[in-house]
């Protein structure tokens, strides 16, 4: 099955699902370390792990069912809400990049979660609910924007699922061994930067499948999603520049 | 419930949280739809007929949100 991939298709996806997988379970990370920090691991471990086992189970229920649509269907579909969900993104990470609207802060993020934490009232003997609660519903949130793009572009082209899984998971345990590591929030990791690549390559990724599903002829074919790419990339970086001359500041990509 | 209700909410949130952007993007693709359905020979057309229309949805909403945050 890997070998009928075509390598236009699977580069992109898995750069796709890696990088959005590695910017969402960065965010997630912040808030089960101060969760875990606060009012104990015990809660806080079980409450994402529990996460993680639902957002499985979502890619395991929801992956083979979009499978077995008709590939018209599926991409239509898919297509559509992965534009929706790219052209925020890349829409998102444009104002930011561009000054008008603050960048994501993990640090700040931290301070403030614990800061709830602490609030929520003291930690009891048995097993804490606010930890489990706070550290599964942070991970379900993020975990299910990775959910989305794994199994859409696992819809949208043939034997795409697995490589994009695989990248997933990778970004997964790559989140999760700089954590054990570090112990702190990864605010060095270029949340912006990602977020950018990812919403031009989701944007591209969606056009190309709506089009084969709205009966768009490519020039190229498959080759076209490279030309996409490119074509957005240069779109979105030109439209900082105007967003930070509207706005009076000068942009460059953070 | 609370809980469940707050990651119905937010699930939907990841595709939707500018309303007009995102109905921009749907006409843009049903106006496409139309023309590849019904102009004789448009399905070469269609591509880049769906790239400008996206690129410039993209470039006059976040351009629009820039000029708001100026004035």
């Amino acid at each position: 099955m890997i070998l009928a991939i075509h390598w236009s298709h699977a580069a992109p996806a898995m750069t796709a699902a890696f990088l959005a997988s590695l910017v969402e379970f960065v965010e997630a990370l912040t808030v089960v370390l101060a969760v875990g920090g606060v009012r104990g691991w015990r809660g806080a471990l079980t409450g994402a792990a529990a996460a993680l086992g639902v957002l499985l189970a979502l890619v395991a229920v929801f992956g083979p069912a979009l499978a077995l649509a008709p590939l018209a269907w599926a991409r239509l579909a898919v297509g559509t809400l992965l534009l929706l969900f790219g052209m925020r993104w890349l829409r998102k990470a444009i104002l930011r990049s561009a000054g008008v609207i603050p960048l994501h802060d993990e640090e700040s993020a931290f301070a403030t979660e614990t800061e709830v934490m602490r609030k929520a009232g003291a930690v009891g003997r048995g097993f804490d609910h606010i930890a489990f609660a706070a550290a599964f519903k942070i991970t379900v949130l993020e975990g299910v924007e990775v959910v989305f793009i794994v199994i859409a572009v696992g819809a949208g082209g043939v034997g795409l699922m697995v490589p994009a899984a695989i990248a997933a998971l990778g970004a997964l345990l790559t989140v999760v061994a700089l954590g054990l590591v570090v112990h702190r929030p990864l605010a060095r990791v270029p949340e912006n930067t990602l977020k950018f690549i990812v919403g031009v390559l989701l944007t591209a990724f969606g056009s190309f499948w709506l089009g084969e599903g709205i009966g768009v002829a490519w020039p190229g074919e498959d080759w076209s999603i490279l030309g996409l790419i490119a074509g957005f990339m240069i779109a979105a970086l030109a439209c900082v520049q105007v967003c930070a001359r509207s706005a009076g500041h000068k942009g460059a990509v953070a | 419930m609370k809980l469940i209700n707050t990651i119905i909410a937010e699930a939907i949130a990841i595709f939707i949280d500018d309303g007009a952007f995102a109905l921009a993007i749907v006409a843009c693709l049903l106006l496409v739809a139309a023309l590849v359905r019904f102009v004789p020979d448009a399905a070469p057309l269609g591509g880049l007929a769906l790239f400008i229309g996206l690129a410039g949805i993209l470039v006059e909403s976040a351009t629009r949100r820039a000029r708001k945050t100026r004035w």
